[in-house]
């Protein structure tokens, strides 16, 4: 550490005000801010701060909780992947190999493209690079599905930095999540390397006998046309090859296809509760966005008018990717909405228009992205209704 | 007894190609364009550009209707009564774009097809309506045909720019012509540039460029 805080100061002066290098002074200070706890202190009349936890020490601990969600993810995909061409006994070692070798590339396009765009927006509009992009670049792979074309990672990274955030103003003036708009960007520009049977690396290898990409999501709207219990089709699923993939244990723990970082509920609630104990995440979204998603399953069972309707509400909470969105996306402090009253509106309907999406809407299997987006929009709009509401509440009370 | 001999004062004829009126052809094309500052015609500029060919035609047609409203509109300017004045802009308005949309669809065939019914919605289109309330209805014939030109170039301008983005990207093609085959790559078309949603972005781009190039501001 001593080391490094030297080799610092030794370059400092020549970005300081007067060095030759002065108009980079922001990307030596991300660099330097980065590393350490920046040294600045305030003044010694006003507002007080004892905490060293600035902004980008509290997107690190974002980074943190998504940790489980990627280490998980880079053994799953190489255990789908094993599975996929039919060799269930493979080693633990070569499944993180095969993982790791498709997941990493992917980070690191992400961190790569995304942070080269903060550094060239942060010396041309001379600000200070914006932290907003280390949690960015994490949740973007772990919404992607395990075998993307990498040129599609970079080019859905630069248009959802430039078009999505840096447009409005960079980080913190952002209407929609980066992540999501990235994710968004390849659904309707790429649709064929993003949805339908892409969700297992299988490489070159020849996929076993009796294979299918589906995920629970494709097989219960499949469920619709045929008439077969929903419950009854995603245990009988997968045999032969992969027995038992979409029973509600596995789905829940999560050893199946989906996208890298979102297929385990259980790795998600461990990022929950690291986000909820640091006091990172609202838990009020996530909990109103399960909370959601379970009353919209239960109004759903009591119409019944197919067999996805009829299916228990509970299985929605641990189909796709809605644990993950609901942790990591809905919570994004930007996007969301601010008010206390607004959060828990904010995530109901998150949940409800998720499951809206699931069971009616044919094209789009998954609902939460384009839940989250929606009502990313819709969060100033129920700010306003709740901080109008209380202003009423209060003049009515006011005595003059 | 004196004679007094009313003066008469001569108004000097303004030539048609004065510095003003010459302002009337180039405003339009940047500080004054009809899509990106005063936002009009949005519309039919998301819905025709997915091609280069149907926004050529669509910013010919738009450009022939309002020019040519604006001059006839000048014209009849003094006596149309005032309380039906929109209704005799349409008319004529209305004329144009069924003269337009005949002549399109006897020689080119296949893109009045494409353009559909966005020809026959010229005639609410809020740039012409726009330039006969704001400017013919209140000045000389010449004046107003270049206004009513200026102000379809620059709505052509902006659709050509879109509508190149948008083929070049979503299909990999420029009038039609295999740009990428050509050169021998392999080109994976972007999906989301043929969706209106993909023009909204471009247009988008196109004022954040034009207004960090030129500065404009809106003024509140």
């Amino acid at each position: 550490m001593k080391f490094l805080r030297n080799q610092l100061d030794k370059v400092k002066h020549s970005f300081e005000k007067g060095g030759k290098l002065e108009k980079y002074f922001y990307a030596y200070e991300a660099i330097d801010t980065f590393l350490f706890a920046p040294n600045t202190t305030n003044d010694v009349k006003g507002a007080q701060i004892r905490d060293a936890v600035d902004l980008k020490r509290l997107m690190m601990t974002v980074i943190i909780a998504m940790v489980p969600c990627l280490l998980f993810g880079i053994y799953n995909v190489g255990h789908q992947h094993f599975l996929a061409i039919g060799q269930p006994g493979a080693a633990f070692g070569d499944k993180i190999v095969i993982g790791l070798w498709q997941v990493l590339p992917v980070v690191v396009v992400s961190y790569g493209v995304g942070l080269g765009i903060e550094f060239v927006f942060s010396i041309l509009r001379k600000h200070p690079v914006n932290e907003g992009f280390l949690v960015t670049g994490m949740l973007i792979p772990l919404v992607m599905p395990p075998d993307i074309p990498l040129w599609q990672v970079g080019v859905a990274t630069a248009f959802a930095v430039i078009i999505g955030k840096e447009a409005f103003g960079g980080t913190g003036m952002n209407v929609v999540n980066v992540a999501l708009t990235a994710r968004a960007f390849l659904y309707f520009a790429y649709p064929t390397d993003i949805s339908g049977d892409v969700w297992t690396y299988l490489g070159d290898a020849q996929a076993v006998a009796g294979f299918s990409g589906a995920t629970p999501l494709s097989v219960a709207g499949d469920a619709i046309s045929t008439g077969e219990n929903v419950v009854a089709s995603l245990n009988t699923f997968g045999a032969g090859w992969n027995e038992g993939v979409f029973t509600l244990q596995n789905l829940f723990l999560g050893l199946r296809p989906g996208s890298i970082g979102e297929t385990s509920t259980l790795m998600c609630l461990v990022g929950a509760f690291i986000l909820i104990v640091t006091g990172t995440g609202s838990w009020k979204i996530m909990v109103s966005v399960f909370g959601g998603a379970y009353v919209m399953g239960l109004l759903l069972n009591l119409v019944g008018s197919n067999v996805y309707t009829q299916m228990p509400a509970y299985y929605h909470l641990v189909f796709g990717g809605l644990a993950f969105g609901a942790v990591f996306m809905a919570t994004d402090p930007v996007t969301a909405a601010q008010t206390e009253t607004g959060k828990w509106v904010y995530g109901i309907l998150i949940g409800v228009l998720t499951v809206l999406i699931r069971v009616f809407n044919p094209a789009y299997p998954e609902g939460i992205m384009l839940a989250i987006l929606f009502m990313n929009v819709f969060a100033p709009l129920i700010d306003y209704f709740v901080v109008s509401a209380n202003k009423k509440r209060r003049l009515q009370r006011a005595t003059v | 007894m004196s004679t007094e001999v009313a003066e008469v004062v001569e108004k000097k004829s303004e030539p048609l190609f004065s510095k003003k009126n010459r302002k009337l052809i180039t405003n339009p094309l940047d500080i004054d364009n009809p899509v990106t500052v005063q936002v009009l015609g949005i519309c039919s500029a998301l819905a025709v550009t997915t091609q280069m060919k149907p926004a050529f035609v669509m910013a010919i047609a738009l450009t022939v209707v309002t020019a040519s409203s604006n001059f006839i509109i000048s014209i009849m300017r003094n006596s149309i009564p005032g309380r039906i004045r929109i209704i005799v802009q349409l008319a004529v308005v209305s004329l144009w774009v069924i003269m337009v949309d005949q002549l399109l669809k006897a020689y080119v065939y296949d893109v009045w097809k494409q353009l559909s019914v966005f020809i026959g919605l010229i005639i609410t289109n809020c740039i012409v309506m726009g330039r006969l309330e704001a400017y013919a209805m209140g000045n000389k014939p010449g004046p107003s045909l270049l206004d009513g030109l200026g102000n379809g170039f620059g709505y052509g301008l902006i659709l050509l720019i879109v509508a190149f983005f948008r083929e070049l990207l979503g299909g990999g093609s420029i009038f039609g012509f295999k740009v990428f085959e050509a050169m021998g790559l392999n080109y994976t078309g972007n999906g989301l540039m043929l969706l209106p949603a993909g023009a909204c972005v471009i247009v988008g781009v196109v004022i954040w460029v034009q207004r960090s190039i030129n500065g404009y501001r809106e003024s509140h």
